[in-house]
């Protein structure tokens, strides 16, 4: 509470305070514009990681939320067996917990399925075309293993498909990108903080004389900081803007995401994920109003 | 007002001042002389807290310097007028801006209305200057405009180190003038300075008295002067 209400005072003495306490720091045009640039350059990047994060994690739910849930029962028997071996099939689910409901692949469904590779009118009936049994787990499902022998046991013909056996690595991967993402947009706001403190101490060691006068004449280190952080407050601000800007219409630009599960293409912001990256600005401005601060503090202890 | 008991003080190892006592009463004039290099800006660096006492007590303002926070620092030094050897100022911001900079930091600069600020600039004589930047005047005008700012917050104390250390003789005087007329208005006045016919001169108008440096000890002057 008080950590929060000190950032409150910290925010308004920033916005109001006497704007003309700026003017002690001499304005320094090249400096100034570095700062911009890599402000800019550092809020571009992080568009990127933001949206390789936001469309992994997307990703990562999808396929682990919509797959995860279903598994198939695939069948082979001889001609005559089929149907005794899909009723065995059945019953053995109804009689095991875990299971929300199943359901028998119907012909057409089959047709459409096959229909890709084998054209329109395959005539499944005269086909030793395997059945499928498509299996909706509860929540917490059923025990794989124990499935897996009783189907073998009651029908020999029965495999089942356990998707999460090649999924996992998938689902696995994409929250590695994730966290990857994360993790980098950690590090660029660490950069920015630290090339924020490099150039807040080189403004401060060249402004030597006008901290000492306004020392002299009784100013406190609060007010002296704060005529630097307004001013790298400012610029960090106005770089990130203008690199978020450009980010941003470079994922416009982008292929949009053409098909479900298309990862490259799906790499763009989705509905209202576009809005996060208005975040980034006013972060870099935060990061930069502590970086100043605390390098504009400690060098200013230094000085009697 | 200002009061040392048995201070001192060391750069490193080197002693510079050591077992100096005074008392310095509200409303009084003093002058601190001592040839160069005697420790004279060392001293008014320790009555403004630029430097702390390496031994015994200083009190300003009545107030132990030693237990002093880096905040407390600045509150005092806005009651303490300082005019610097080598004055200096802001040298990108104007004649006025620079004046009225202790009012700044302070948040007080709405305090000092026009009018007074006019009558504060024209009794240095500089109503002309307050749009130029300080490498502009000449070094008495800068002399004067550091006693302006020196005096704009209505200090209790005014500390001036060799204000007259490089000015011709009647500019010096305008200086002094200018320092005898604030005691005359009641503040304490130090001025650091090694100039003894400006002493002399001094004593004719008003009751200062003489501390001299020497021995890494400051002695109360005698008439001999
Ligand atoms: N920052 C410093 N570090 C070490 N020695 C110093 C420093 N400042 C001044 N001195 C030394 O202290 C002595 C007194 O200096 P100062 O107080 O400036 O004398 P004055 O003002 O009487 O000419 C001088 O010998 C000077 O060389
Ligand atoms: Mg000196």
């Amino acid at each position: 509470m008080n950590r929060f209400s000190a950032l409150i005072n910290n925010i308004r003495d920033l916005l109001q305070g006497d704007l003309t306490a700026d003017s002690v720091v001499p304005p320094s045009g090249y400096t100034a514009n570095l700062t911009t640039f890599t402000a800019g350059a550092m809020a571009f990047l992080a568009v990127f990681a933001l949206a390789l994060s936001l469309a992994t994690g997307r990703l990562a739910d999808r396929w682990s939320d919509e797959l995860a849930r279903t598994t198939t029962i695939r069948i082979s028997a001889p001609e005559g067996q089929m149907q005794a071996q899909l009723d065995a099939v059945i019953n053995v689910l109804n009689t095991t917990s875990g299971i929300e409901s199943s359901s028998v692949m119907s012909d057409d469904a089959q047709r459409r399925l096959l229909e890709p590779w084998f054209g329109p009118d395959l005539p499944l009936e005269t086909l030793p075309i395997p059945r499928l049994v498509e299996v909706i787990e509860k929540d917490d499902g059923p025990d794989m293993e124990g499935l897996r022998l009783r189907l073998s046991a009651e029908a020999p013909g029965a495999v089942l498909d356990d998707h999460t056996r090649w999924r996992r690595p998938l689902v696995n991967a994409a929250q590695r990108l994730r966290s990857l993402g994360t993790f980098s947009i950690l590090l660029i706001m660490g950069a920015t903080a630290a090339m924020i403190t490099l150039a807040a101490q080189s403004a401060l060691a060249a402004n030597g004389q006008v901290i000492s006068v306004l020392r002299l004449v009784g100013a406190r280190d609060v007010y002296i900081a704060r005529a630097f952080v307004r001013r790298f407050t400012v610029r960090a601000l106005l770089g990130a803007a203008i690199g978020t800007g450009l980010g941003m219409t470079a994922m416009v630009f982008l292929p949009s995401a053409a098909e479900e599960g298309a990862f490259l293409t799906g790499l763009g912001f989705q509905g209202w994920h576009w809005l996060i990256p208005a975040l980034i600005p006013p972060l870099a401005a935060i990061v930069a109003f502590w970086a100043t601060r605390g390098a504009a503090l400690r060098a200013l202890a230094r000085i009697s | 007002m200002l009061h040392l008991q048995e201070a001192g003080f060391s750069y490193g190892g080197r002693e510079i001042l050591s077992g100096v006592n005074l008392d310095v009463a509200p409303g009084s004039f003093y002058f601190l002389t001592g040839p160069s290099g005697a420790g004279k800006t060392t001293f008014l660096r320790l009555c403004y807290q630029a430097l702390m006492p390496t031994k015994g007590v200083v009190r300003i303002l009545d107030r132990d310097v030693r237990g002093l926070h880096r905040e407390d620092i600045a509150q005092i030094r806005r009651r303490i007028g300082v005019v610097h050897q080598d004055c200096q100022f802001v040298d990108h911001m104007n004649m006025e801006d620079n004046i009225r900079m202790p009012l700044q930091v302070s948040g007080r600069n709405t305090e000092l209305d026009d009018r007074s600020f006019q009558d504060l600039i024209s009794w240095v004589g500089l109503s002309a200057h307050m749009s130029a930047l300080p490498p502009e005047l000449s070094s008495g005008e800068r002399q004067r405009a550091a006693l302006a700012r020196a005096v704009v917050m209505s200090p209790d104390l005014i500390l001036a180190d060799e204000p007259t250390g490089n000015l011709d003789w009647e500019m010096a005087q305008k200086i002094l003038t200018l320092l005898i007329e604030l005691n005359k208005m009641g503040k304490t006045v130090i001025v650091a300075t090694h100039d003894l016919q400006l002493i002399r001169t001094a004593k004719s108008k008003v009751a200062a008295r003489v501390l001299r440096l020497a021995n890494n000890n400051i002695q109360l002057a005698g008439a001999d002067l």
